[in-house]
């Protein structure tokens, strides 16, 4: 199973060349379930060795935990709970999910209802006149962004800061000491450093002030497990701030290029509004925004199928190869929104499943929704649309749109 | 060719009878039309209104959240059958192919289904169980009656019988503040299912929400007042308990009686069938055309050395309908083993408690991740060396690996640490009051993933 036969499969899914379809790679991939690459990485493409990766306890989300160390992004800042490993994880998980969703806060994410959708005609009524436009900018940028704001509690106007910090913090993500400049690794670092800092600053107000949006509760709510401390809570809106709309932009911006690709799914959905349901969990099967969890950690020896990972060795799951995977899924590569047993690893799987997994669900059907209620006759500019440099938050850097 | 013939005749006006209408016998009925049997459906069930289901009758109905009619299961497609409700079947008639009903009619059929499941085993003395305020907890009405007992706030609830539905239905009381006795005869709550350590466990989270947990004690007497209303309980320690309402969680008794002439291999402990959902008969020789799945069904599990299990599981009941529905409009080459993993989940005390495998069948037992104290952890079963079961405390993200390392008869104890691992993890005797007679060695692991592809591969013999 383990081979080296093609060590440059996933040289070539990371060049930005391949973005526009990385599809045809990850199947080459897939020809080697688990795949051990020249820098003893290993790579894991099919469904079953991915859900059952992601299941694994051995598995760690904690790079401290790699044999090699990897380039820092956070510096030595408390990792959020998206790179930790239980108990940590579960404690950090929990008391952030208390002021989220269910049990202890349920109507959350379907109370917000309303309110997406007036941003969301608000939006659409700035553009609905014109010829032309460009559904990241206008849209699909704009709209996370305002309703992250809005559930963290960060001034909607300080967006253009925090947006050049989030940008250079992903770009850091991807980083390849083999191709990348140190800079775009000392930028990363940097923005961390500043994106803290401004969420530092918003929340040493919150003490002691009750409100509603989640700094301050977590700032001054107590549960079962006590409280967060200033550093936790500070990673943890970190997390949600950049989590909390870089998908959802390039979910909503892949699914209307999917649509403008599918006429007839469009049409549909402008007949049958319930199919929204169903159709962004395809959308997150087969376009999903993160198409890869780049470092994850053996943390004793793994054994998937017949390779041995060892103890230390970094693993890369590529979640939208394993959706993609003809051994999971009927006819993999048609986009079929009545899909039924869609278990795609679109928000990945186990104890890390994405946290903001319902509220991205509920954003996207308004948007879609809302799009092509609104949008006469739209037409796609270019196809492909250019692509934003990341293989793995993946997603068009525009998407123009013209109106017949 | 022929048979192939006869099968394809059968699945088109083929006629298919159904004993038992809750899950099991439903869920059976949406998989044949499903499979795309288009023939005739009976339906026959001792119990009147649609199927619904039992879980919530000891969680949401007591609590109130969910009315007890408010069960109902959800269905899946349009089975197109026709329904003999309120009536239990009382016979088989092997020679004629009949099914025979209390009220004297016969129903015919190609092939039948038993799907009877259990009854609660009621309070032995039949006067005493009579008294009010006594109750078991099975049906719909048994949980609307005791809802409303609960909710009339009654001085003291006694429960008698420590297992999973006697500790949730404390759990319930407790919640709702009522004053809670449980009376066990074994040393500890849910010890005969998951064995001394988690009993100790369950036994301090009942201490600690307040319950009066009484262990190694027998219930003998219910006394009731000259109105016929239940007022103290007498235990084999000389001690006594004021209480208004007593449930008795004592277990279930395999609906078999109606069975007992019919030459099928039938007795307490069900009815027992091929991995495959045939029914046996009287001389262990596989029958054809009968059916068993869910509660009532005893099936030899490769996993467990070929033993014999019944059980008494929601998931259970609906993979073994699955199967039995498959196999029935299918030829010999196409049928499907059933190989699924058991799996149990319960809440109690704001713990959701799961389990996978079968943790009776294990001799030691270890705390693989978390934290007892926190009452967050999974502990992982072994028998000679081999994990057969685990059971977490809300932890349950994990267990999907351990069913993978049941299946593939993993080394026991799990020898890779995890970041979450106790320091201290060291196995202990799994100690299950009474005997366990167990045999050794793994012989077969399950491989492949859908139903259609799962089979046993055998790894080594018995010595
Ligand atoms: C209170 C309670 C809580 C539970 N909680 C859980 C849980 O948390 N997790 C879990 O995994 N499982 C749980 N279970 C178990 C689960 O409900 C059963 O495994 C499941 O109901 C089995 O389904 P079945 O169809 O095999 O049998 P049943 O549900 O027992 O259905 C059998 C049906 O056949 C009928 N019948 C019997 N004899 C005849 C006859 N001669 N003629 C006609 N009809 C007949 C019965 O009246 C009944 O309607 C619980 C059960 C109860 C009672």
């Amino acid at each position: 199973m383990t081979t080296t036969e093609r060590p440059d499969t996933l040289r070539r899914i990371l060049d930005h060349s391949s973005r526009a379809d990385p599809y045809p790679l990850y199947a080459e991939l897939r020809r080697t379930p688990v795949a051990l690459q020249e820098d003893g990485s290993y790579v894991i493409s099919t469904y079953r060795e991915l859900t059952g990766i992601l299941h694994d306890p051995r598995l760690s989300s904690d790079v401290r935990n790699l044999a090699r160390p990897m380039a820092a992004v956070e510096g030595r800042a408390t990792p959020s709970f998206i790179n930790l490993d239980p108990p940590e994880h579960d404690r950090l998980r929990r008391l952030a999910m208390r002021h989220f969703g269910p049990p202890h806060t349920p109507g959350l994410v379907s109370g917000m209802e309303p309110g997406l959708t007036a941003t969301v005609s608000g939006l659409i009524d700035g553009f609905a006149d014109e010829q032309r436009i460009d559904i990241v900018d206008e849209f699909a940028y704009p709209f996370p962004v305002t309703v992250i704001c809005r559930l963290l509690g960060v001034p909607r106007e300080d967006e253009p800061r925090f947006h050049v910090w989030v940008n250079a913090i992903i770009e850091s993500i991807d980083y390849d000491p083999r191709t990348d400049p140190q800079e775009k690794l000392d930028n990363g670092v940097q923005a961390t450093k500043d994106l803290r800092e401004y969420l530092g600053g918003l929340l040493e107000v919150r003490h002691g002030h009750p409100g509603d949006d989640l700094l301050t509760r977590l700032a001054n709510d107590d549960g079962p497990d006590g409280r967060m401390t200033d550093e936790e809570i500070i990673s943890t809106a970190n997390l949600l701030l950049i989590a909390g709309h870089e998908t959802t932009v390039n979910l909503i911006a892949n699914g209307m290029l999917t649509l403008l690709r599918h006429p007839e799914v469009l049409r549909r959905l402008r007949a049958e509004p319930g199919l929204v349901v169903p159709l962004v969990e395809e959308l997150l099967r087969y376009e999903p925004p993160v198409q890869i969890i780049p470092w994850r950690a053996a943390y004793s020896d793994i054994t998937v199928g017949d390779t041995v990972i060892p103890k230390g060795s970094q693993i890369m799951l590529m979640l939208a190869s394993g959706s993609r995977d003809p051994d999971r899924f009927e006819d993999p590569d048609r986009f079929a929104p009545d899909r039924q047993d869609n278990q795609h690893l679109g928000f990945g799987s186990g104890v890390h499943l994405c946290f903001g997994g319902p509220l991205a669900r509920l954003e996207t059907q308004i948007a879609l929704t809302g799009l092509v209620r609104r949008l006469e006759r739209p037409g796609l500019v270019a196809d492909p649309p250019p692509y934003r440099p990341s293989p793995v938050l993946r997603g068009p850097l525009h998407l123009h749109v013209e109106q017949g | 060719m022929s048979s192939a013939h006869t099968l394809r005749r059968f699945r088109r006006d083929g006629r298919v009878v159904i004993v038992g209408a809750s899950l099991a016998g439903l869920r059976a009925a949406e998989a044949l039309r499903g499979e795309g049997f288009t023939g005739s459906l009976t339906m026959i069930g001792d119990e009147l209104g649609e199927p619904y289901d039992r879980p919530p009758l000891s969680k949401q109905v007591l609590t109130g959240w969910v009315p007890a009619d408010g069960t109902t299961l959800p269905r899946r497609r349009g089975i197109d059958a026709e329904w003999l409700l309120g009536v239990p079947a009382d016979g088989l008639d092997l020679a004629a192919d009949q099914v025979r009903l209390a009220d004297g009619r016969r129903i015919p059929f190609d092939r039948m289904l038993i799907a009877t499941g259990v009854r609660a085993r009621p309070w032995p003395v039949e006067a005493e169980a009579a008294l009010d305020g006594v109750f078991v907890v099975r049906t719909r009405e048994d949980a609307a009656g005791l809802q409303r007992a609960i909710a009339a706030g009654p001085s003291r609830v006694l429960i008698i019988g420590a297992g999973f539905t006697g500790s949730e239905i404390a759990s319930v009381c407790r919640e709702r503040g009522l004053p809670v006795t449980v009376a066990e005869l074994g040393p500890a709550p849910l010890v005969g299912g998951l064995g001394a350590m988690i009993g100790e466990v369950a036994a301090d989270m009942q201490r600690a929400h307040g319950v009066d947990l009484r262990c190694g004690v027998k219930v003998t007497r219910l006394e009731g007042d000259a109105q016929g209303r239940l007022r103290r309980a007498h235990f084999s320690d000389g001690g006594t308990v004021d209480a208004e309402v007593a449930v008795v969680a004592l277990g279930g008794i395999r609906n078999t009686e109606w069975l007992r002439d019919s030459g099928l291999a039938v007795g307490v402990w069900g009815v027992a069938c091929d991995a495959g959902c045939r029914a046996f008969d009287l001389n262990g020789l596989v029958t054809d055309d009968i059916f068993v799945a869910g509660d009532v069904a005893r099936s030899p599990n490769p996993i467990y050395e070929y033993r014999f299990i019944s059980l008494e599981h929601w998931a259970n009941a609906v993979e073994q309908a699955e199967i039995a529905a498959h196999n029935m409009v299918s030829t010999q080459a196409d049928r499907w083993p059933h190989l699924s993993i058991p799996a149990f989940w319960s809440i109690q005390f704001g713990v959701n408690i799961k389990s996978v495998g079968v943790p009776t069948y294990a001799d030691e037992v270890v705390v693989a991740q978390g934290s007892v104290s926190d009452r967050r952890f999974v502990a992982a079963y072994g028998y000679q060396g081999r994990v057969t079961a685990a059971v977490s405390f809300n932890n349950a993200k994990w267990l999907d690996h351990y069913r993978r390392l049941i299946e593939t008869a993993a080394p026991f104890p799990p020898p890779c640490p995890t970041p979450d691992q106790p320091a201290d993890a060291k196995p202990v005797p799994v100690d299950f009051p009474g005997p366990t007679l167990l045999a050794q060695g793994a012989t077969v692991v399950v491989t492949g993933h859908d139903p259609g592809e799962r089979r046993v591969t055998v790894m080594r013999q018995h010595r």
